[in-house]
């Protein structure tokens, strides 16, 4: 290393505004540069600015919001701002876990979006020593079909897409040997130019064992290890922080390519060089690649880092240092060793056949200094891209969805009709956001590591823990379409949701991580239901004591002006003291008592009417509306209550299933839990008063379950439930025979009640469990034709 | 007796076999690095699934040259009982230990879900302890299942017995619906000529704990251990 390097400045380069365009620098923003360096930047300076502050890496416009989040609790150990939130979960285990978008990416290029995606997240997790257990996603695309996609062009992108970010998921999690519990994929219009790609990832760690992306100890060497840098996913950070235009499709070359077989050795290696004690501190590169892990790793430690570039390894000749400092090359880390211990570290890299190579050292000055070729390159205080990045107080304006607050007259006269309402079940059941989602889960390997003891389809991941008696619970949720009718309440119930997943299982729902995907942050009603959904989600997450402990913002998630659903996606985790009690989603057996459990449900089947039917998938799907508002009579403090008494429901083993009622209300959660063993149901549904029968059968009130349990035990359940001041339960009826049928005391639109949906299993199953493959197979079908 | 379980740069399942001969069969295993050649006097070997080497140019293509496979083979010729799994049935193909080939699934794309398997011949350390056409749920996860050879070759182990397992539906049928991947003659496993080297597509260490959804799987490990005892290791 050049002992005095830092005698001459970078060389400054020609600022023209076309300049500052093309790195998405405003005017005030190149100001501020010139502040911080006290001259003009060189090129490689600039770049790295203009990756650091852009939205994806500086959350600039998001910051002032988030600080109003929950973040501490007696089981975090780590909250936001390291790569991965960490809680602690008993026995001397802790879990990291995250949740980060990749949208763009998988707009562009679908496959490698995805898989990059995936691959990102892992190395948050592993880089803290937290070994990998899970992965799920959360899903958005726009529709399959020309009946609620007009534009054909558009109905064959979104398939391609479809099939792109599911085998690009596939293909990394496969390889990299983590099992995928599945999580959610959920189909609207809004989504068909802004696919959303949002991955999870959860691994373990020893409590007293996690590592940090902190640079410590002036003198000691910086080393990079994994893939060779290579000119891919340049200003990919930049990239995800714009509007898609025509012509978006011409940035493919910034998305990265990943490579898991590459990860997978990546992991085993840093979880073995971590071992040696000789590593203090690593970060991986991820969006804006050796940039961000140098600055970071120095601001974290208060320290410097100079890095000469000729000793990074690179895949191809001729790169400059502004290629260098930008590439989004995948499976890369940075570490900081102890000085004199290098070997040791090196040594466990080359185990593995890969590239480890020592590239700078850390200086007490807290500056990233970067050389080339001997030449200072970059030479930037690390807090002016950090801390010191730019913040905005953007303007908030207000957010009305312009949806009516009634239904329409034809709705209201089909509603009024005589209905046939096992037909409406069918078609509800087939609905992309209901139907069941085994296409895109049985391309994801959800066994591997032998821990799954709930996979995909349940309502959530059940993972135990090898050598204790625990497992952690996870699920994801998010309702872009509650949330686009009103952002705080709909995030309130997209927390209440993941949670009640969770507790469904039996576990105590204790930490969670966000996903944030909004649109263009600089029109003030996008701001107002970013604002918005921050408040609902700080608030539910106080009340259910899981507070946030990382996670992503996604903005700019709009094609040609238009946006995208206001669509927060929550990530919760949560623990089982002992994995025997996990409770399954669906029907175990004959001759069991059904009971419908939740926040008042007398008084809330009681308040829902005929408005708060409008935001439900009935309203979508069957009836071809949108009106009102979120369901109404939500209330945090029943929904709390709910997931304490599921546990203790679980722990006392006095239930045998457990489901949430959410998309296509009652009708469609029990048709979903008769079709896991093929047990059937016969359900009696109280009516709601003055409403007809679809209300009751497919409205989509939150805070309910439904529970088995033996008929001996019903008495101690509803004396369990009835303990809490906010819940109550209601006897629906027994499991057993083939056939799904639900009565109803009396419906005011027939002339009288009784049985209004029978069907058997199998008539049901079918359109539930074909709908996503046969969409998929027509257009591929029509494509060969083509 | 003592078990040794191969581990590839891409492995997967190393640790998981590892886990059911030490957790569940509670007997002794080690885990051999693909760039040695000593198997350590084990017994018996285990090659796991996963992606050795990446699964790069074709599954198993790489694998079969490394040290530690050279020696398997030894091993294997000598009459040592090596069971592969998934990935470990690929690269036994590729070796020469097993005849045929994995193709790329019929569907193209990879697939994770419990299937059933009907045991057709009791006659090899791996499958003693089973009664003839009992059928075991086991899981798969792979994106090359499709099993395929020639007419001579299959023909052939039909005639020697040497099909240890076939998809079958829960009930014992083997019928095209209960076929995953398009597997020949429904051909989920295959024995050697020897009949110490069996090959499987499915995942009996993913079925070894009612917890995780079944234990029939742990019956071929029990197989194993109880012939392994039987000859005094």
């Amino acid at each position: 290393m050049n002992p005095e390097p830092a005698a001459v400045a970078p060389q400054p380069v020609t600022v023209t505004p076309e300049l500052l365009a093309q790195h998405s620098i405003t005017a005030e923003e190149y100001e501020r540069i010139l502040a911080a360096l006290g001259r003009t930047p060189s090129l490689t300076e600039l770049g790295i600015y203009s990756v650091m502050w852009s939205e994806h890496c500086s959350y600039k416009s998001s910051r002032v919001h988030l600080k109003r989040l929950p973040t501490k609790s007696d089981r975090v150990v780590q909250g936001p701002g390291e790569n991965a939130g960490i809680i602690d979960v008993g026995d001397g285990w802790a879990c990291a876990f995250k949740i980060e978008s990749h949208n763009h990416p998988s707009y562009i290029e679908p496959h490698q979006g995805a898989a990059t995606g995936v691959g990102g997240i892992l190395r948050d997790i592993f880089t803290m020593n937290a070994r990998p257990l899970a992965v799920m996603d959360s899903l958005r695309f726009g529709p399959l079909s020309t009946e609620e996609e007009p534009d054909e062009a558009l109905v064959r992108k979104n398939h391609s897409i479809v099939e792109g970010v599911v085998s690009g998921v596939a293909s990394y999690g496969n390889c990299f040997g983590v099992p995928n519990l599945g999580g959610e994929t959920r189909f609207e219009t809004c989504y068909s130019g802004n696919p959303l790609t949002n991955a999870f990832a959860l691994g373990l760690v020893k409590r007293d064992e996690i590592f940090y992306a902190k640079a410590t100890g002036v003198g000691n060497p910086v080393i990079y290890v994994g893939a060779k840098t290579g000119r891919d996913g340049i200003h990919g950070a930049t990239m995800a922080s714009e509007e898609f235009k025509e012509g978006s499709e011409q940035k493919r070359p910034n998305v990265q390519v990943g490579d898991p077989f590459m990860e997978k050795l990546l992991l085993e290696a840093c979880i073995e060089a971590m071992a040696t004690g000789a590593v203090l501190g690593i970060q991986d590169m991820g969006a804006a690649g050796l940039t961000c892990s140098t600055c970071e790793m120095g601001a974290r430690g208060g320290v410097g880092l100079e890095v000469e570039l000729d000793h990074v390894p690179q895949r191809e000749t001729g790169m400059n240092s502004y290629e260098i400092m930008l590439s989004e090359s995948q499976e890369r880390m940075l570490l900081v060793a102890d000085k004199g211990r290098e070997d040791e570290v090196l040594k466990v890299f080359a185990k593995w056949g890969l590239d480890a190579s020592i590239v700078g050292t850390v200086i007490a000055e807290p500056k990233m200094r970067i050389l080339h070729h001997g030449v200072v390159v970059a030479d930037i205080p690390n807090q002016s891209l950090t801390d010191d990045a730019p913040v905005y107080h953007r303007p908030v304006g207000t957010w009305k969805a312009p949806v009516p607050a009634e239904p329409s007259a034809e709705i209201l006269a089909e509603l009024s009709k005589d209905r046939d309402y096992t037909a409406d079940l069918k078609k509800l059941l087939a609905a992309s956001n209901i139907c069941d989602k085994r296409w895109v889960f049985e391309q994801y390997d959800s066994m591997v590591q032998t821990n799954t003891v709930q996979g995909p389809g349940a309502e959530a991941g059940v993972m135990r823990i090898k050598g204790t008696n625990r497992a952690l619970a996870m699920a994801l949720d998010g309702n872009g379409r509650w949330c686009y009718l009103d952002p705080k309440e709909g995030a309130k119930l997209a927390v209440a949701e993941a949670a009640r997943k969770v507790a469904c299982t039996g576990a105590t729902p204790v930490a969670a991580t966000n996903c944030l995907n909004f649109g263009n942050p600089e029109k003030p009603e996008i701001m107002a239901q970013l604002s918005s959904a921050i408040d609902g989600i700080a608030e539910a997450c106080t009340a259910l004591g899981t507070p946030i402990t990382g996670g992503n913002v996604s903005l700019y998630n709009e094609t040609k002006g238009e946006g995208i659903y206001p669509t927060p996606v929550l990530g919760i985790v949560g623990i089982l003291d002992d994995v025997t009690k996990a409770v399954p989603s669906g029907f175990q057996r004959e001759g069991e008592a059904v009971l419908l459990v939740g926040g008042g449900v007398a008084a809330q089947t009681a308040s829902i009417a005929v408005k708060d039917l409008g935001s439900s998938s009935y309203a979508k799907q069957v009836l071809g509306g949108f009106w009102g508002t979120v369901p109404s009579g939500f209330s945090l403090e029943g929904e709390a209550q709910l997931h304490k008494v599921l546990a203790q429901l679980a722990n006392e083993n006095l239930i045998t299933s457990s489901a949430d009622i959410s998309d296509g209300g009652i009708a469609v959660a029990l048709a979903e839990a008769a079709f896991r063993n093929g047990v059937g149901v016969n359900a009696n549904i109280i009516p709601v008063a003055d409403a007809p029968a679809a209300v009751a059968l497919f409205g989509e009130s939150a805070s309910l379950v439904i529970i088995t349990c033996s008929k001996e035990n019903i008495e101690k359940v509803e004396e369990l439930v009835n303990s809490y001041s906010e819940l109550s339960s209601l006897l629906l009826g027994e499991t057993g025979g083939s056939r799904v049928t639900i009565e109803i005391a009396n419906d005011i639109a027939s002339t009288s009640g009784g049985v209004v949906i029978d069907a058997s299993i199998a008539e049901l199953r079918d359109p539930w469990a074909n709908a996503l493959e046969s969409a998929l197979h027509d257009q591929t079908a029509n494509e060969v034709l083509a | 007796m003592k078990f040794g379980v191969l581990v590839f740069p891409g492995s997967n399942c190393d640790h998981d076999t590892y886990n059911v001969i030490s957790e569940l069969a509670k007997q002794p295993v080690t885990l051999l690095w693909h760039d040695s050649s000593d198997l350590e006097n084990c017994d018996a070997i285990l090659v796991p699934g996963g992606f050795a080497y990446g699964d790069y140019l074709r599954t198993g293509a790489i694998a079969r040259f490394s040290p530690v496979m050279q020696s398997v083979k030894k091993f294997a010729d000598a009459g040592g009982p090596v069971l592969g799994i998934c990935n470990g049935f690929q690269i036994l193909c590729e070796s020469g230990l097993l005849p045929g080939a994995l193709m790329r699934n019929a569907g193209l794309k990879y697939i994770c879900k419990q299937v059933y398997l009907r045991s057709e011949t009791l006659d090899s350390p791996f499958t003693n302890q089973l009664t003839r056409g009992e059928v075991l749920k086991v899981p798969i996860g792979h994106m090359e299942g499709n099993y395929f050879c020639d007419d001579e070759t299959l023909k052939t182990l039909q005639r020697n017995d040497r099909i240890a397992f076939r998809y079958a539906t829960p009930e014992g049928e083997i019928t095209p619906q209960a076929n995953p991947n398009g597997s020949l003659d429904n051909i989920a496993g295959i024995l050697s000529e020897g009949r110490n080297v069996l090959g499987m597509m499915p995942h009996p260490d993913r079925s070894s704990e009612q917890m995780l959804g079944s234990a029939d799987g742990f019956k071929i490990f029990q197989s194993l251990v109880g012939t392994l005892a039987a000859a005094g290791r």
